[in-house]
C-alpha cells in the first residue's frame, strides 16, 4: 500500500496500532452499494485508521468523497487504475 | 434561583429520496430548529446506481448518488441501509399489488416508514418526516391512502410531511408544541408549482427529477424484462445480480431456457465483464464488438448459431461476410467459431425484451 498516514494529523490520543490499513473491494457494485459498504466498514474502525476502496463504479469517485464529507472523514488519495478507482480514507471522529 | 432546564433537542430522521420535496420537507422542518439527519433505503431498484453511473449515453447526467447530494446542501448526515434482501418480500407479495407496472408503491412506502420507525426507536430520534404531497402519487400519495402508510407502517403519529400538514390530523410534534403547523404547508395535487416556487425561495436551483423517477419498478422497459425473467424461471425469487443486469445491454429472449444480453456501449460491456465468472460469454475476436452473456443454456447448435450470428451483427463486423467470435465458459476455456452477422430482417422481433 503506497499510502502512508500522515502522523501529524493524527489525534493526540490515537495509538500506534490503531494505524492499520484496511482493504474493502467494492468491484461490480453500483452506486451506492459501495458507498454503504464503505460506510460499514468505517463503523468498524478506530478513529485514525486507513481504509483504502477499490471500485468499479464511476460514480464512486463522487459519492464516496461526498459521504466522507457529510460524516468527516478524510479522503486522504483517489486514484484511477485500469478502470478502477481507488479512493483511500481516514477515518476521523464523526461530527 | 434555579436555573431553568433546557428544553430537549427535537431530533427527526428525514427519507431522502434524493428529489426536491424530500429536500423541501428537511428545510422547513430544518427551520423549525429541528435537528434532521436523512436515512436512504437501498432496494437494488434506484435508476441513477444501475445506469448514469455506466452508461455514456447519460454522460450529461451527474455521476452523483442524489440523496448524498441532497443530503451535503442541506448539511445533514445521511444514513444509506441495504434493504434489498428484506425488499424481495415488498415486491414479490404486495398486499396493496402492483401501480401501472411493477412498482408496489403502497407496499414500499410503508415498508420504508416502518423501518424508519425502527430506526428512529434504535437512535432516540422523536418524529420521521417525508417528502410526500397529498394528491401527487396515483397509488401512494393519496389522500385516502397517505393514512394507510402511517397506519400499517406503525409510524401513527410520528410520521410528518411537512408540505402538506395542514392538509392532514395534526401529528405529535404539533401537539406536543415541537412543531408549528402554521409554519408547514399545505401543497397537494400533482403540479408541481409550489414545491418550485418553495424551492425558489430557498434557493435550490439544482435539483433532481421528481419523486418516483427514481425507481426502476416504475420504468414499462424495465418492467417488461423482470416480468420476462419471472416468466422464465421456475421461480420469481431474484438475486441483486440479476436486478442488476436487467437494466445493461440488448436482451434477446431465444427460448424460455435462453436469453442474451448483449452490450450496448464501452461503458455496459466494461461493467459486464465482471460478471465473465458467473456467465457464459460470447465476443468478437475479429473484428471490434460487444460482449455478450449468456443466461440459460444453449439446447441446440441452432441456439448457439443464433446468439453468435446476434452478437456479431452487433459488432463492427456487422456488413462483412464472416465474423469470429469466441465463446468462453465460466471456467474460462474458451472455443472459436465463424458466423455469419445476422441481417438486420432475420432478426425475430419476439427475441427482443
Amino acid at each position: 500500500m503506497s499510502h502512508q498516514p500522515d502522523k501529524s494529523h493524527q489525534p493526540a490520543d490515537m495509538s500506534l496500532e490503531h494505524d492499520k490499513d484496511h482493504q474493502l473491494d467494492a468491484r461490480r457494485l453500483l452506486c451506492p452499494l459501495p458507498v454503504i459498504r464503505t460506510q460499514d466498514a468505517i463503523a468498524k474502525l478506530q478513529v485514525g485508521e486507513l481504509l483504502t476502496v477499490t471500485s468499479t463504479d464511476p460514480g464512486a469517485k463522487m459519492d464516496i468523497p461526498c459521504w466522507c464529507r457529510i460524516n468527516g472523514h478524510e479522503v486522504v488519495e483517489i486514484k484511477e487504475q485500469d478502470h478502477e478507482i481507488i479512493i483511500t480514507i481516514r477515518v476521523m471522529a464523526e461530527k | 434561583m434555579k436555573p431553568q432546564a433546557m428544553e430537549k433537542q427535537r431530533k427527526a430522521v428525514a427519507l431522502i429520496s434524493g428529489g426536491l420535496d424530500s429536500m423541501l420537507a428537511v428545510k422547513v422542518i430544518q427551520d423549525q430548529g429541528i435537528h434532521v439527519e436523512g436515512i436512504n433505503f437501498f432496494t437494488g431498484f434506484c435508476v441513477e446506481g444501475h445506469t448514469h453511473a455506466v452508461r455514456k449515453k447519460h454522460k450529461d447526467k451527474q455521476k452523483r448518488n442524489n440523496a448524498l447530494w441532497v443530503a451535503e446542501q442541506l448539511g445533514i448526515k445521511l444514513h444509506i441501509v441495504d434493504v434489498v434482501e428484506e425488499y424481495k418480500d415488498i415486491l414479490l407479495n404486495p398486499v396493496h399489488g402492483y401501480g401501472k407496472n411493477v412498482n408496489p408503491c403502497l407496499d414500499c412506502k410503508t415498508f420504508m416508514v416502518k423501518k424508519a420507525v425502527e430506526w428512529i426507536k434504535e437512535h432516540d430520534f422523536d418524529f420521521i418526516i417525508t417528502g410526500e404531497v397529498v394528491g401527487q402519487r396515483p397509488m401512494s400519495q393519496r389522500k385516502e391512502t397517505m393514512p394507510v402508510v402511517a397506519k400499517n407502517s406503525g409510524s401513527a403519529d410520528l410520521l410528518v410531511r411537512p408540505l402538506s400538514a395542514r392538509q392532514l390530523p395534526a401529528t405529535l410534534p404539533e401537539r406536543e408544541g415541537w412543531l408549528k403547523r402554521e409554519q408547514m404547508y399545505d401543497f397537494s395535487g400533482r403540479t408541481r408549482k409550489p414545491q418550485m416556487a418553495l424551492a425558489k425561495q430557498y434557493g435550490f436551483d439544482d435539483y433532481a427529477q421528481p419523486a418516483g423517477g427514481c425507481c426502476m419498478l416504475t420504468d414499462e422497459n424495465y418492467a417488461v424484462k423482470l416480468i420476462d425473467m419471472w416468466d422464465n424461471r421456475p421461480s420469481r425469487e431474484y438475486e441483486l445480480d440479476d436486478i442488476i443486469m436487467l437494466k445493461m445491454g440488448r436482451h434477446f429472449r431465444l427460448a424460455p431456457h435462453l436469453k442474451i444480453i448483449i452490450g450496448r456501449e464501452e461503458g455496459e460491456n466494461n461493467f459486464m465483464q465482471g460478471y465473465k465468472g458467473l456467465f457464459v460469454s460470447i465476443f468478437p475476436t475479429s473484428h471490434p464488438g460487444a460482449l455478450c452473456l449468456v443466461d440459460g443454456e444453449f439446447k441446440s447448435a441452432v441456439e448457439l448459431n443464433q446468439a453468435l450470428a446476434l452478437v456479431a451483427r452487433y459488432s463492427q463486423g456487422k456488413n462483412a461476410p464472416e465474423v469470429t467470435l469466441s465463446v468462453r465458459q465460466i471456467d474460462g476455456t474458451e472455443k472459436e467459431y465463424n458466423i455469419a452477422p445476422m441481417a438486420v430482417d432475420d432478426i425475430n422481433k419476439e427475441w427482443i425484451i
